[in-house]
């Protein structure tokens, strides 16, 4: 199992009421899952647990059979760098590197820098045109094929994707969701992927709803 | 990973070199205005220790003749017959040189040039050839062949050491003594003094030198403004790692979700920010190497004429200089990184990372209270405070009381703008002006303290001028003040100016200690020169005629301060008399306690004191003829005649070097202050195009928001300097009357000069509208694709 959720819960403080309340679910490697929902209905928050970027206040995280919880900062970062992949909604490239930079950091941070690899992860992103370019001279859709580039360099196993279209035209959006699943496909790596929309929902193998934090 | 967030991190400064430019410049200048004063104090102080070590003498107890004048060879014998083991010297100048004579035979151990290296050699030293010892550039102004040269580095500027004999014979004084060192170890059967010299007096080693005691003063000045030129520089400094921290928070966060450890990536910057320090401590070493050399002749001159304290004109690169230039590099960045570095540390991961210009300082009551509390301890430090280091406490509560007052004022004044505004654009710019303010706050800082700054150090020193200018006027009424070697030629001074001059007013004279304190006893002729010229601090009703009536003495302010006297109190002079305080008179930049009293009284009470000074009054066009006379009839040395006017000549030479030192300290500061004015816009400006971009997009032509903002900063920088000039006359009000008196035990009177504190608010705005004019024409000519980028990004 790549990934277990058990009664997870999590509240914000000055929240009066809980963002998850008792989530749990399974996931295997290789599968596709889509993480639907409403605005504030706890989808981005699960994402962050999954992904070791926060902490639960209760239940069980674990990831590629390792507990999240009683992880210390360092111990989440580890997992972070070498076994999973996040791909912001606002790309959070670092705008002092250039895209060749930026698709290599995460590879380099983990000790799994590729060049070869990242070469045609460029390539097939068509950046390869693109590499000594910095972030600013990159329209949107440019710089989450960045963002997706540099998830995906270091073969992680699970690949947490946060609305990774939101800023994407319809058409810009398809291409880069086409090219994320394929790539991520090809690694046998988890993809769960939180949307908005149900046309991109549909196309994963499974779909997750979140409603008032709790799975519906 | 290591290598990777470290390359990720300098990426940062590659990417934004002028960012990079502006945290090395700030904290290199920062550095070199504290390094270069420090250079010329370390480098005036060695001076001294170099005088003072030259014969050691400070540390020995020292047989001199009552009436200061010279002791006969005969006498020396004696007491070296009654077994007395002393030592004789003689003092003179040839020329700019002051030359030394000295035994080396019955010289102390520790005392004399024997220790001064090679090319010593006791027998050619006390032979008739004789060794003459002195730095390259002073026996060069020696004549020559009279002696061997032997270069001794050690020696203080323009002073030479030779044999006691060789020393007469080039001084044509063949057979005197000035004085005599007196070996710590004695035979203990020995007879009293008294017994065999009683016209000699026995001193003992005195506490400290006179000299640095005096030039104390001018360094404490430096030293004072080489603190706030520091803080200058930190607030420089803490605003380029402050924007710059702000700036890659981004990026902070990006390596944390990509998995890089927060610790390793705070080490990584502490790293960063350490060769950074490195680098811009070295560069503001070696410019404030340049800034020392520019102005040391100038403060060496000073030195001279004021305190007779020879410096040399070259700087000497001193590792204890440079280090502490480099440690106040590392210190600098350390205070100001420190906040910037926790702020990251306790980031949320998932916390926004926009850089936040109003995150820059911390704004609210915290900050006001913190400035009010700071002010509040400076008055009581002003009121009640003790000692040299409360009155440093209290100008470093002041500054930093009065620069954390800063942006709670300006923002009080643009409210009070905004609510005034009545057009859309004037809203805007009052309100922008607002929201602009914590990014530039720590550059307004910097300007508000170089203002102060420059407001305190002039105010100071223009008062110092016109008080010292005028304590002259005061203090040498006379034309001519002539020094005799001995009673015979005091008595031909007295006769021939009897003839000549139209008043004699002799100068009696003894070092005494009075009311605890070391103090001389001046005697004084009852003359109008006095009556109409002298200025008291405090005094009795009709002080003149009850001091002539011998009722009472006048004490200067040392004494009265450090004795804690008053009028009226008893002053004891001999065991049998004590006199009332009848007056207190001002007597600047004199370390020792001062007592005037009545001429005949003097008499009376030190019957054995001859006059060997005189104030001579006569016609100022006949000063010259009469000057003639007494070197040609009565063999005065043309040195030993100083008429009034050369000495106040001299004087307002001295205080414009001392201006030229303080004028260039003070428009560098200024230069800097604009400095970080510039590069703080530099930086918001890119910081703040998402706040130009919609008002432009709204129809504000680029060139109006570039006017626009260049009004902004000069109304900033007016604004700072409507604070800074209450600052910096309360700055120097703190160096006038608690600093000095706590150090000197004189308080001088605080002149205004509204011209000069014009000029200055001039310099200031010009400076600032130097720094705005680039950031300002930059955004003139911003492609319009530049502003259209901010919305792109929005989306």
């Amino acid at each position: 199992m790549l990934l277990m959720l058990r009664n997870v819960t999590k509240t914000y403080s000055g929240a009066d009421t809980a963002v998850l309340q008792n989530v749990s679910f399974d996931m295997d490697a290789g599968e596709m899952l889509a993480l639907t929902g409403e605005s504030g209905s706890g989808k981005s928050t699960l994402l962050h647990l999954a992904g070791g970027l926060d902490t639960a206040d209760s239940g069980v995280v674990a990831l590629d059979g390792v507990d999240l919880t009683p992880l210390p900062d360092a111990g989440r970062a580890a997992l972070r760098r070498g076994t999973v992949g996040v791909i912001f909604q606002q790309f959070n490239l670092v705008p002092s590197l250039n895209v060749a930079a930026n698709i290599s950091l995460q590879a380099r941070l983990a000790s799994r820098h590729d060049p070869a690899r990242e070469q045609s992860l460029a390539q097939r992103l068509g950046l390869d045109a693109h590499l000594h370019k910095y972030p600013e001279q990159l329209s949107g859709g440019q710089q989450q094929r960045v963002a997706i580039a540099r998830t995906l360099a270091p073969r992680p196993k699970l690949v947490l994707a946060d609305e990774p279209t939101g800023n994407l035209d319809e058409t810009t959006a398809d291409t880069v969701l086409d090219l994320l699943c394929e790539l991520v496909g090809e690694t046998g790596a988890g993809l769960v992927l939180v949307t908005h929309s149900e046309r991109l929902a549909k196309r994963m193998g499974r779909r997750l709803h979140l409603r008032h934090g709790q799975l519906s | 990973m290591t290598r990777a967030v470290f390359s990720a991190l300098l990426s940062h400064w590659l990417r934004n070199p002028v960012q990079l430019f502006t945290l090395l410049a700030g904290l290199a200048l920062g550095t070199a205005l504290w390094s270069g004063v420090q250079a010329i104090n370390s480098e005036a102080r060695a001076s001294y220790d170099a005088a003072a070590s030259t014969l050691g003498e400070g540390n020995f107890t020292q047989v001199a003749a009552r009436d200061s004048g010279v002791i006969a060879q005969q006498t020396y014998i004696a007491l070296r017959r009654a077994g007395w083991n002393v030592s004789p010297v003689i003092e003179g100048r040839l020329g700019a040189v002051r030359i030394i004579g000295i035994d080396p035979v019955t010289a102390p151990r520790g005392m004399g040039p024997l220790k001064l290296g090679e090319g010593a050699d006791i027998g050619v030293f006390i032979s008739g050839t004789g060794q003459i010892f002195a730095r390259a550039d002073t026996l060069a102004q020696l004549p020559k062949g009279e002696a061997q040269s032997v270069v001794a580095p050690d020696i203080a500027p323009n002073t030479a050491i030779g044999d006691i004999g060789l020393v007469q014979r080039l001084l044509n004084r063949h057979g005197e003594i000035d004085r005599l060192i007196v070996a710590n170890n004695q035979p203990l059967n020995r007879r009293s003094l008294a017994d065999i010299a009683p016209q000699l007096v026995e001193s003992p080693a005195p506490d400290g030198n006179d000299v640095a005691r005096l030039t104390d003063s001018f360094h404490l000045n430096l030293t004072a403004f080489g603190l706030l030129s520091f803080a200058v520089g930190l607030f420089i400094v803490h605003g380029a790692i402050g924007l710059a921290f702000e700036q890659r928070r981004i990026m902070v966060r990006t390596l944390r979700a990509l998995g890089a450890p927060l610790g390793r990536l705070i080490e990584l910057m502490v790293v960063e920010l350490a060769i950074l320090a490195l680098i811009a401590g070295a560069l503001g070493v070696a410019l404030g190497y340049l800034i020392a050399a520019a102005l040391l002749p100038d403060v060496a001159a000073t030195l001279r004429g004021l305190y007779g304290a020879d410096v040399s004109g070259q700087l000497s690169l001193r590792p204890v200089w440079w280090l502490s230039g480099l440690a106040i590099a590392f210190g600098g960045t350390a205070i100001a990184a420190v906040g910037a570095l926790w702020s990251l540390g306790a980031m949320p991961l998932l916390a926004s990372a926009q850089p936040r210009a109003w995150a820059m300082v911390r704004q609210g009551y915290t900050n006001i209270a913190l400035a009010l509390g700071l002010l509040v301890i400076a008055g009581a430090l002003a009121q009640w405070g003790q000692g040299l280091i409360a009155g440093f406490a209290m100008l470093g509560a002041l500054l930093i009381g009065g620069a954390l007052a800063l942006p709670p004022f300006l923002r009080l004044v643009l409210r009070l703008g905004e609510a005034q505004a009545r057009s859309p654009v004037a809203q805007w710019f009052w309100a922008d002006t607002r929201q602009q303010l914590p990014g530039l706050s720590l550059a307004l800082m910097a300007l508000l303290l170089a203002m102060a700054a420059n407001v305190g150090v002039s105010t100071m020193v223009s008062s110092f001028r016109l008080t010292f200018t005028g304590f002259l006027d005061q203090r040498l009424a006379s034309e001519l003040y002539v020094r005799a070697t001995n009673a015979d030629q005091a008595n031909a001074i007295v006769g021939l100016a009897a003839k000549k001059a139209d008043a004699i007013l002799p100068l009696l004279s003894i070092e005494r200690p009075v009311a605890g304190q070391p103090a001389a006893i001046l005697g004084a002729r009852d003359h109008k020169t006095y009556r109409d010229n002298w200025k008291f601090l405090q005094a009795v009703p009709g002080v003149w005629d009850a001091l002539a009536r011998g009722e009472g003495v006048l004490v200067n302010e040392q004494l009265f301060r450090r004795a804690r006297l008053g009028l009226g109190d008893l002053v004891t002079l001999t065991p049998d008399t004590s006199l009332p305080v009848l007056g207190i008179f001002g007597d600047y930049g004199n370390p020792l306690g001062q007592v005037v009293l009545a001429e005949n009284l003097f008499v009376r009470l030190f019957p054995d004191v001859k006059a060997l000074r005189f104030g001579l009054r006569i016609a100022p066009d006949q000063v010259d003829d009469l000057r003639e006379a007494l070197h040609s009839q009565a063999g005065v040395p043309r040195d030993a005649m100083i008429d009034q006017a050369s000495i106040k000549a001299i004087s307002l030479e001295i205080f414009e070097r001392t201006f030229t030192v303080t004028t260039a300290l003070n428009i560098l500061t200024l230069a800097v202050a604009g400095f970080a004015i510039l590069m703080s816009l530099l930086t918001l400006s890119v910081m703040r195009l998402p706040q130009i971009a919609p008002v432009w997009a709204l129809g504000l032509t680029r060139r109006k928001l570039a006017t626009l903002d260049m009004l902004r900063t000069v109304v900033l920088a007016a604004l700072t300097g409507a604070l800074a000039l209450p600052l910096g006359l309360a700055l120097a009000f703190a160096l006038l009357a608690v600093v000095n008196v706590e150090a000197f035990g004189w308080r001088l009177p605080m002149y205004l000069f509204p011209f000069d504190y014009l000029r200055l608010g001039a310099l200031a705005l010009l400076a600032a509208v130097l720094a705005a004019a680039w950031p300002a024409w930059l955004l003139s000519q911003m492609p319009p694709a530049r502003l259209l980028g901010v919305f792109r990004h929005e989306r």
